[in-house]
């Protein structure tokens, strides 16, 4: 059985992951047409490549069907409970940087800390009948975030995409997000709270605990971590 | 590891003592509208829940517990006194710990009775530990009334004591209030900027549901705030000293009563614990060996706000508590639209009782 290497299947993330392997001797690339995922790895023996969103990456990994694979710590994070006990990172990859932060909208000037957020949450109940929504695709790590904070009188309502659209749409008072520069916050008239920091992402090759290894796959796995790191 | 007829079996038989007490059984459904429950706990019952949906109900949650369906019913048409019992599955999410079930069977007594808490609370919790005779367990009680008095009786403003009273059930946010209403940590920059009046906004415009008049108040209120006198070192420190209280029960009402002369404000809370534990004792228990924690309860996710108790596991420390339970007061007025009854209940998992007893 060859080794199963797992990277994202478009964008920037892709060119990035190839970029890197292909700095350290590893020649990733896509095969056939464009719209075709399959590819193919030069410059080491019993290595298969397998083509995803970097979404379905962690998932991939935990149920062992992937060894090794390139993906965000936050989809890590937010995918698996227990993460640790499934994958270990071995390398962070220095791009694809995002922090999951928690913003609130710039005119907030009464609040700036969580504290402040957990205050305006319980009057914001108190006024309209309703918890304080935020708005977020990252139900698990922002729900564990704020409990541990002790933050009540929030509900988070999900939103797959344009999340810092939905306080002016007025579907949620608040976000949870990643954001790598802050501008599309700051355009959406939104701020980052202070003690707001939920996790720091980048792109990390992580190597599954969950998948089986005989000596031939093995022996393949310990070339390529030590030809990569 | 027992089978599942096993548990049935004894489940069957624990529920037989509450019914020979005269308890009603009931079956609340296994799905629950999930807008109550919610409504209850907030966001976190989602982290304990399973939630599912269709299309023309909305979100429906699998039962995490009996309680709640069971005094929505008894407010909506129960007679008084009411005593009630079930025994069923429910549901719970894990996500820590794979070695926890997601799906078990409690049996449960809940009693509606205005007549005498005290003996209320003796009577769950002598019935249940008779139920848990002969197994390596070891009963825990406390009183969340009391930490409820002493809040309230803290001299401090009614916004601080309501905010405090608000975190009584989130230890960590409840320590950084407190710290803070006595000065012991610092204001952050940006609060001190804010009372000062030089916050700026930079003209940001106001998007979202949350208006300038709400912001307006809170600035208000925080400028109000930062004028009310610091809670002194000395009422932290008893408060501290209270939370500390983890003795066995005589000895732990020495110390509240010592606490109660520079504390007066718990001296009720302090004597319905005496009438419970005498309430006890008519009962058979053993209350020279009851262990009492004062904070015991405030950390898990319930709605307690009186008489709480566990039954842990003396050789398995691993496993969660055998029988919990606790009196339930509020909940009955936040589902009882207007009304509210006393009420207290507790229930036990058959399944790991017989995981105990195979161990022996």
């Amino acid at each position: 059985m060859t080794l199963k290497l797992g990277v994202p299947s478009k964008g920037r993330l892709m060119e990035k992951t190839f970029e890197w392997f292909g700095a350290r001797g590893v020649r990733l690339q896509r095969t056939g047409s464009d719209r075709e995922y399959a590819g193919k790895v030069e410059g080491v023996e019993d290595v298969s490549l397998v083509l995803l969103s970097a979404g379905e990456i962690p998932r991939e990994l935990s149920a062992g069907r992937i060894h090794l694979g390139v993906t965000g710590t936050d989809l890590v994070q937010e995918k698996l409970a227990l993460w640790d006990q499934l994958v270990e990172p071995l390398e962070e990859l220095n791009f694809g940087h995002a922090d999951l932060i928690i913003a609130v909208p710039q005119a907030w000037v009464d609040v700036d800390t969580l504290d402040d957020l957990d205050a305006a949450a319980a009057a914001f109940r108190a006024e309209h009948g309703f918890r304080l929504r935020i708005a977020t695709k990252y139900h698990r790590l922002v729900r564990e975030f704020l409990r541990t904070h002790g933050v009540a009188d929030y509900a988070l309502v999900d939103s797959q995409g344009a999340t810092e659209g939905t306080v002016l749409n007025e579907t949620a008072e608040a976000i949870a997000d990643i954001t790598s520069s802050g501008e599309t916050l700051r355009a959406n008239h939104l701020k980052v709270l202070s003690d707001g920091l939920i996790l720091q992402s980048q792109a990390t090759l992580w190597r599954s605990r969950m998948a089986p290894l005989e000596d031939h796959s093995r022996k393949a796995l310990k070339t390529l971590i030590a030809q990569l790191t | 590891m027992p089978t599942s007829s096993d548990t049935l079996a004894r489940a069957a038989s624990l529920r037989a003592i509450f019914e020979a007490q005269g308890a009603v059984l009931v079956e609340p459904p296994i799905l629950q509208p999930a807008d109550t429950l919610l409504d209850l706990y907030g966001e976190d019952i989602r982290a304990r829940a399973y939630v599912t949906s269709d299309a023309l109900r909305g979100e429906q949650m699998l039962r995490p517990d009996f309680t709640v369906p069971v005094v929505q019913m008894h407010m909506a048409h129960g007679a008084e006194p009411a005593r009630y019992t079930y025994s069923g599955e429910v549901f719970r999410r894990q996500e820590h710990d794979p070695n926890r079930p997601n799906e078990y069977i409690q049996v449960g007594y809940e009693v509606f009775d205005r007549a005498d808490p005290a003996a209320a609370d003796a009577e769950v919790f002598a019935l249940i530990a008779e139920a848990m005779q002969g197994l390596p367990v070891r009963p825990v009680t406390g009183d969340i009334g009391v930490l409820m008095a002493a809040v309230q009786g803290l001299e401090t403003s009614p916004a601080r004591k309501q905010a405090l009273m608000r975190h009584i059930w989130r230890p960590r946010r409840f320590r950084a209030l407190l710290d803070r209403y006595a000065g012991r940590s610092p204001v952050p920059a940006s609060r001190q900027a804010l009372l000062a009046g030089d916050a700026a906004d930079g003209g940001a415009p106001m998007v979202g549901l949350r208006s300038s008049a709400e912001i307006d108040a809170r600035v208000a209120a925080l400028r109000e705030d930062a004028k009310t006198a610091p809670i002194s070192e000395q009422q932290v420190d008893l408060f501290d000293a209270l939370l500390e209280v983890r003795e066995t029960l005589p000895n732990a009402l020495s110390r509240l009563r010592d606490l109660m002369v520079d504390m007066p404000a718990i001296a009720d809370a302090v004597t319905g614990v005496t009438d419970r534990a005498e309430a006890m004792r008519a009962r058979g228990i053993d209350t020279d060996a009851l262990l009492f924690e004062a904070s015991h309860g405030r950390s898990s996710m319930e709605y307690y706000d009186g008489f709480v108790f566990a039954f842990r596991a003396e050789t398995r420390p691993d496993l969660p508590s055998i029988a919990t339970g606790g009196r339930y007061d509020a909940l009955t007025r936040r589902l009882g639209q207007g009304d509210e009854i006393p009420a207290v209940g507790g229930v036990m998992r058959p399944g790991l009782m017989l995981e105990l007893e195979a161990g022996q």
